[in-house]
């Protein structure tokens, strides 16, 4: 010990204290060392828990579901009851259009709105659409069904592709309309500015600059939302109906994965059963291939 | 205003040294400016004239009022709820602030470069100079090619970006965006161009580059560049004012008002007395 350290600390009894202190101090930092330890694990295993049933969901669908999944599946039309074989062209092309169908009416309400929420109107307007949105998006998607069924179905006097677009087309508005919000608000400002700065309208600076830097992101969006649609089932029961052959146009019933996935798994025929599996499959095929499209934009966005 | 503009040819001599900015033709006349941001008052009772084809620089401290000084010369604080503007801004004999002018229309008149480049990410080169055109409405190719080869060679942009125009504006240096958002507002030929501190986010190379820069276009344009370098007010600026807590203190030749304020304040500031 140097000379100068034994003055400024002379007695004994604060080295002691102080030797107290290290021990203290250290014990503490072995707590912490613990419960660090404890939720580095507790979230390693919540993710296990988060991953865990889609794979599990995903090997059982390939597993139930591949044996059924042939060439026929996805190009015959379903046999009468009774017959086995036949598949699910009609549902699958159905749905498809009744995503399109919903896609087409839900963007540029969706991405309007968005715009409305984020670049007009006063404040308090744009808390209260936002709200709305968020409550919107909270109802429970049978709510449209039953919405749809009252406005358009008795009203047409017929279950329609047009009914059933139109249904999941009001799941997908709010949806729109917030990821539109989110990501225009996320361009900065200084190009607004610009803009305005350079004698642009308010609309063209809105839809050139603001929209164009965004488009990317609201993209996502829309696919996203056309994802979630997808699988809807419950909001489809009573407006498009289902079919079993095809639908010459959108004023007539038409098929869709999901409801024919819901009809073909109560039913009491294995072979049905099976040709659920493979529905649910390809289902599940179309919404990941949307998302793989959904990655792909948004891994370029961020260079 | 076409009248004054042609007197302003004439009236402007070759040096600017020593003359009085209050006695020259002027671009902007701005008579008791005050301005509001809700309660509080950011400008109290400015009058000055900015000068034609000569580039005015805006000094001061922070917070003294600067940018919102240059944001009310093209109505952009009409973006911002609660601004309140009172007094009397005219453009070459035209206040701007009648109801029958178009702000759009000012603002094609008026053009602005601001702190930090902002080229449009979604556009290349060549998108960027011609937006402006291109959406008031302009449609023909070739006067198109020949406004944005203007616009880069104004901006000293030309010879480095002549062979990538479809190139992104964002994938230029720093400086080189800087110079593309000048070409940008240059595009549409405006008669006055406003500059809020353009260099401040610069390196010292691209500063000096955009400064020589904006000495050139002082021949052509009327400029007001806000800045907070004082040596680049002393390097780029003809005339000088100088702005305290929302008031003008001083305004004058940049050449006497740094070798022989009149005031003491400037002096002050001048000497880093205070900051």
């Amino acid at each position: 010990m140097s000379p100068l350290s034994n003055s400024s600390d002379p007695k004994p009894e604060s080295r002691r204290e102080a030797a107290n202190e290290d021990r203290a101090a250290s014990r503490r930092f072995r707590i912490r060392k613990v419960v660090d330890r404890f939720f580095q694990i507790l979230s390693v295993l919540s993710a296990i828990v988060v991953i865990s049933p889609l794979l599990f969901v995903f090997v059982f669908l390939l597993s139930s579901g591949s044996s059924a999944l042939t060439w026929d599946f996805l190009t015959q039309l379903p046999k009468p009851v009774g017959e086995t074989g036949g598949g699910m062209a009609n549902a699958i092309v159905g749905s498809c259009i009744l995503v399109a169908v919903a896609t087409l009416v839900g963007t540029p309400i969706g991405v309007l709105g968005g715009i409305c929420v984020c670049e007009y109107g006063d404040p308090r307007l744009r808390l209260f659409i936002r709200f709305i949105a968020d409550v919107l998006n909270g109802v429970p998607s049978i709510i449209w069904g039953i919405v749809v069924y009252s406005w358009v179905v008795l009203r047409m006097k017929t279950f329609s592709g047009l009914a059933g677009g139109l249904a999941l087309s009001f799941i997908m508005i709010p949806l729109i309309l917030r990821t539109t919000e989110d990501v225009i608000r996320l361009v900065p400002s200084v190009y607004r500015e610009a803009g305005l700065a350079l004698g642009l309208r308010r609309s063209q600076v809105i839809l050139h600059i603001m929209l164009a830097t965004a488009a990317r992101g609201v993209l996502t969006g829309i696919l996203l939302a056309a994802a979630r649609v997808a699988g809807e089932t419950a909001p489809l029961l009573f407006t498009a109906f289902g079919n079993r052959v095809w639908a010459a146009h959108l004023q007539e019933p038409i098929a869709a994965l999901p409801l024919q996935i819901f009809v073909y798994a109560i039913a009491p025929y294995p072979d049905w059963h099976r040709q659920a599996w493979a529905g649910a499959l390809v289902l599940l095929a179309l919404v990941f291939c949307m998302s793989i499209v959904v990655r792909a934009l948004t891994r370029q966005k961020s260079p | 205003m076409s009248e004054s503009t042609s007197n302003a040819k004439g009236a402007v001599p070759a040096s600017a040294e020593g003359a009085d900015p209050q006695k020259r033709s002027a671009a902007f006349q701005i008579e008791d400016l005050h301005v509001w941001y809700g309660n509080r008052a950011v400008l109290h009772g400015i009058s000055l004239n900015i000068p034609v084809r000569q580039v005015t620089g805006i000094i001061g401290p922070s917070g003294c009022g600067k940018s919102t000084f240059l944001r009310v010369l093209n109505r952009m604080h009409e973006f911002t709820p609660g601004v309140d503007v009172q007094g009397r801004i005219r453009l070459f004999g035209e206040d701007i602030y009648e109801s029958r002018v178009d702000p759009i229309l000012l603002r094609r008149r008026v053009g602005m470069v601001f702190q930090k480049s902002n080229p449009f990410p979604t556009m290349s080169i060549q998108e960027n100079v011609l937006i402006g055109l291109r959406l008031a409405g302009i449609r023909n190719r070739g006067l198109l090619e020949e406004r944005l080869e203007e616009a880069l060679r104004m901006s000293a942009l030309w010879s480095e970006v002549k062979d990538r125009l479809h190139a992104p504006g964002t994938a230029l240096s720093g400086g080189q965006q800087q110079r593309l958002c000048i070409a940008r507002a240059l595009a549409i030929r405006p008669e006055v161009l406003l500059m809020d501190e353009p260099c401040s986010a610069l390196d010292p190379i691209a500063t000096a580059q955009i400064e020589s820069l904006i000495r050139d276009l002082g021949q052509r344009y009327s400029i007001v560049l806000v800045t907070h370098n004082l040596q680049e007010a002393g390097r780029t600026a003809d005339f000088t004012a100088f702005f305290l807590e929302g008031r003008l203190i001083e305004f004058g030749s940049t050449k006497k008002m740094f070798t022989n304020p009149s005031q003491k304040q400037t002096e002050d500031y001048l000497t880093g007395r205070f900051s």
